[in-house]
């Protein structure tokens, strides 16, 4: 590969850059052989069976859950993020980072919570029934949420914050010279929206909206909760029911395969387009003041998709957290598992901004097909469903840590254990594999927003390749830098299904946790765990949103 | 960056604790039993014992783990809830025999390998729970794909193994086709999409969304005794247990168990707590705890379970089920099952 590159401006910090973008490229692509490989064993008559029974239906309910959830996820981000940006009205400053509290619960938690908040027996049911007169659940019923429409509305209002994310920075970076511009041309405020900043705002929705669907994708616990069959649940039962680990990594090969085909068409579709860089401090755009009904309904419209996606689920779990504690007191491996969830996830996020960054970095410094090559690579591991890419990373992991052991058993007569596997190291691994896409595509559209001229202009004046780095790159994208960050470590915290597979002994996250009980059905046991977890996010999202806020000049 | 990679390393190492250092007195599980189960049990062991118990809970891919550790891994037991995954186990050569006359002596004959690569440490019926009022005391299988429960019926997926193993009981004793029939008999009476767990069909019945719901024996207890909350116990006040029998057979009963891992670094420790498990003092903490059915004859079942009625297992042993759990599964899939469509 190396051969191919054309050659360094400058010879040692672009090549180090270039080796450090490689070998996280190939670290994530390790995992991602594995399961092909595993995938190339014979399953028989697997997909004849999956073909007439399967897939028609997991495939057509996962498509519709897709489109539903991509649908809500569009409006209420894309409708959200406008408000709060060229409205100013009462409340507006709470709004702007309240609307990305739904980041910080989990897609299961918020099932379970609404499973239990619109049961029959639930607050909600109760109080229409006593409202409407009916004594008994028998008498009255109202549509379970255990189905299609209720994982649409689940997912979509927990995962909206990923497009209002990327589409309000996209509104506060580039709106304020182009609505201005086409103010000054005639065009009515509220067509501006239509006719600038939406289409403007396109590239922001469609990372928003593909990173949404992910998680769509990646989820099990939530749609098996809410007695959803997508193709996921499939890839599970495939390998946990049928015991057919090749057949399982069949399925998500070939689902693999379908993502990486969307990913592509969708930047095939807006290969012409375009934006401006405007690396200069970003200039809100000036907001239109609204008052009375206007800025109650406003106000209205913003609040909705954090009741929803926040507030009913944490009030139900904080109701149920000190119903529990009532019960059965707080216990010791609550405080580890607390403990344990922000070391690893801190770490994680370290080292998987550094590794983001070098290959965003390398693809910067040293355009070509082969960097860039190397950002496509780094980011494949959000496509893979965690459960799949688990396995993808026990198999080189575990081969690594049992052939260091045997050398040094027959060598030395030492033991090393299993090094990566007991130390945590393999969780590391397995966060940066499936993480990096947030943090490589955030820096680089950090880094795409300062112009190349800069570079030369610095290098100029006499900088070095790293006196620019330092002097004028980190700067520049301090703010991308830090919200990748913050998003990557909500969702290390969350991270369920290669934790629960890869953890060291006697190592518990407040994600495991709540699983373990969970699955053993005592939710009110995981009330606790849940909400800490819910509690430790919020601090990052609020950070979060006030990166993205211009400083005031 | 390569002495990045090496900071962030040995920081993770020591914040997490370098390998488990292997001291006599140690004993390393890996289970897909829930924390919350076994915990009391280990607990107990290791204060009698003073033996130290690490465990990880895997709940899926507990095979894919042992096997890629190999010979460099920890494990000593591996415990599974599941008859099908126990042996899944055996199969995947990642046990070793143990000859115990404690075992032995402890387990009845059909509950445990002749060959001493697995033994079992509780059991659990799988039940039939009934609306509190409803006419009903005696119910079949068979029965439960009858017309008479259009519309009344509850059950988590098709596809969890809990009632895969169901369905494959059928399937061993009636064949492909009948099995089919009842399988979409069974989709045609649900209440509602097959999800969420056995004690949703117990809330589910007090809800009145359904009448009846297919689940495991120890819920009840759990939610009777109180343990879960008051909520928990309304669910359970409103229903009664039914143990129901196959068409000239017995109740369907699984079991959990454990096996000892084939390269146990603390073998001895290992046969030690297995035997604990099955002593009478730990039988009675299944009982009491889980309220599961001990598999030790000296030991008494919980009275929440007892008033269920005398147990009588199926004569069809396991290992004769075990064959028909992959078809099964697809049988699920041929009819749809967890597709709510009613």
């Amino acid at each position: 590969m190396a051969a191919n590159a054309p050659l360094a401006r400058t010879r040692n910090p672009i090549s180090a850059w270039t080796a450090v973008a490689a070998a996280t490229a190939v670290l994530v692509f390790v995992p991602i052989l594995v399961i092909v490989f595993t995938a190339s064993a014979d399953t028989g008559d697997l997909w004849g069976h999956l073909l007439v029974n399967v897939l028609p239906q997991s495939a057509w309910n996962t498509g519709v859950l897709l489109l539903g959830t991509g649908i809500i996820a569009t409006m209420v981000g894309t409708g959200a993020a406008w408000i709060v940006s060229a409205y100013e009205f009462k409340g507006r400053g709470v709004l702007e980072w309240a609307l990305l509290l739904p980041l910080a619960v989990p897609t299961y938690i918020m099932a379970y919570a609404y499973l239990d908040i619109l049961n029959p027996l639930g607050p909600v049911q109760g109080t229409i029934r006593w409202v409407l007169g009916y004594s008994s659940p028998r008498q009255f019923r109202l549509p379970d949420i255990r189905s299609m429409w209720g994982a649409i509305v689940v997912f979509g209002f927990v995962l909206y914050p990923y497009v209002y994310l990327t589409t309000r920075a996209m509104f506060l970076t580039q709106a304020a010279n182009l609505v201005e511009v086409s103010r000054t041309l005639g065009v009515s405020r509220n067509m501006v929206f239509w006719r600038v900043a939406l289409p403007l705002a396109r590239p922001a929705i469609a990372v928003g909206v593909a990173l949404t669907l992910m998680e769509v994708l990646n989820d099990v616990g939530a749609s098996q909760f809410l007695g959803v069959r997508t193709l996921t649940a499939s890839v599970y039962t495939t390998w946990i029911v049928r015991t057919d680990l090749a057949g399982a990594a069949q399925i998500a090969t070939a689902m693999l395969t379908l993502v990486l085909l969307l990913l592509v068409l969708e930047r095939w579709a807006r290969r012409n387009q375009r934006y401006a860089s405007n690396a200069q401090r970003a200039r809100p755009m000036p907001a239109q003041k609204l008052r009375g009904w206007q800025a109650a309904l406003a106000l209205c419209l913003g609040l909705t998709p954090i009741l929803i996606g926040f507030a009913g689920p944490a009030i139900y779990l904080i109701s149920s957290a000190i119903k529990r504690l009532d019960f059965a007191g707080f216990s010791p491996s609550l405080l580890r598992a607390t403990v344990n969830t922000v070391t690893i996830s801190s770490l994680a996020t370290v080292l998987i901004l550094s590794l983001g960054f070098a290959v965003a970095y390398a693809a910067r410094v040293r355009t070509g097909p082969v960097t860039q090559g190397f950002s496509r690579i780094a980011t494949l591991g959000y496509a893979v469903p965690g459960t799949v890419l688990a396995i993808g990373i026990l198999v080189p992991v575990a081969a690594f840590d049992r052939t260091l052991d045997g050398f040094l058993r027959a060598n030395f007569g030492l033991s090393s254990g299993l090094l990566l596997l007991g130390s945590g190291a393999a969780l590391l691994y397995a966060y940066s594999a499936r993480f990096l896409a947030i943090s490589t595509g955030g820096i680089e559209a950090g880094l795409s927003r300062i112009p190349l001229s800069y570079d030369h202009a610095a290098r100029t004046l006499g900088h070095s390749a790293s006196g620019t780095l330092l002097r004028v790159h980190l700067p520049l994208s301090r703010t991308a830098l830090i919200a990748a960050a913050l998003l990557v470590f909500v969702d290390c915290m969350k991270e369920l299904p290669a934790t629960l597979l890869l953890r060291p002994l006697n190592f518990d996250t407040l994600a495991t946790l709540l699983y373990g009980e969970a699955a053993r059905g005592t939710y009110e046991d995981a009330s606790l765990a849940a909400i800490l977890l819910v509690a430790i996010g919020i601090l990052p999202v609020i950070l979060l949103a006030r990166t993205g806020r211009p400083r005031k000049p | 960056m390569a002495s990045l990679h090496k900071i962030i390393f040995a920081t993770s190492a020591l914040a997490l604790g370098v390998a488990v250092p292997a001291i006599a007195e140690e004993l390393n599980i890996y289970t897909t039993r829930e924390p919350g189960l076994v915990q009391p049990l280990l607990d107990a062991f290791t204060a009698e014992t003073g033996v130290t118990v690490n465990t990880v809970f895997l709940q899926d891919g507990i095979i894919e783990r042992a096997k890629a550790e190999g010979e460099s891994s920890p494990a000593d037991i591996l415990m599974t809830v599941d008859f099908g995954n126990l042996i899944d186990l055996v199969d995947a050569g990642l046990t070793q025999p143990i000859q115990s006359d404690v075992l032995s002596a402890a387990i009845p004959e059909t509950l445990r390998d002749k060959d001493g690569n697995w033994f079992a440490l509780s059991s659990r019926a799988r039940v039939v729970y009934a609306a509190k009022d409803l006419d009903l005391d005696a119910i079949t299988y068979e029965q439960l794909a009858d017309e008479e429960w259009k519309g009344r019926l509850c059950i988590r997926s098709g596809q969890h193994p809990y009632n895969t193993a169901t369905f494959a009981a059928y399937l061993a004793k009636h064949g492909e086709e009948a099995t089919k029939t009842w399988l979409e008999g069974i989709k045609a009476n649900q209440a509602r999409a097959a999800a969420g767990g056995d004690r949703d069909g117990a809330r589910d019945i007090a809800a009145g969304i359904c009448d009846i719901a297919l689940a495991n024996s120890y819920y009840v207890g759990l939610m009777a005794s109180g343990a879960g909350g008051d909520e928990q116990k309304a669910w359970a006040d409103a229903i009664k247990v039914i143990l129901p029998t196959f068409e000239n057979g017995g109740t369907l009963v699984n079991i959990s168990g454990a096996a000892v891992a084939k390269h146990a670094p603390n073998k001895d420790q290992a046969v030690k707590l297995l035997e604990y498990l099955v002593s009478p003092a730990a039988q009675k903490i299944y009982a009491e705890a889980n309220f599961e059915y001990p598999v030790n004859a000296s030991a008494e079942v919980h009275p929440i379970i007892a008033a269920f009625g005398t147990l009588t297992p199926d004569s069809l042993a396991l290992s004769d089920i075990l064959p028909f759990r992959k078809r099964a599964s697809e049988l699920v899939d041929e009819v749809n099952f967890d597709t709510f469509s009613n």
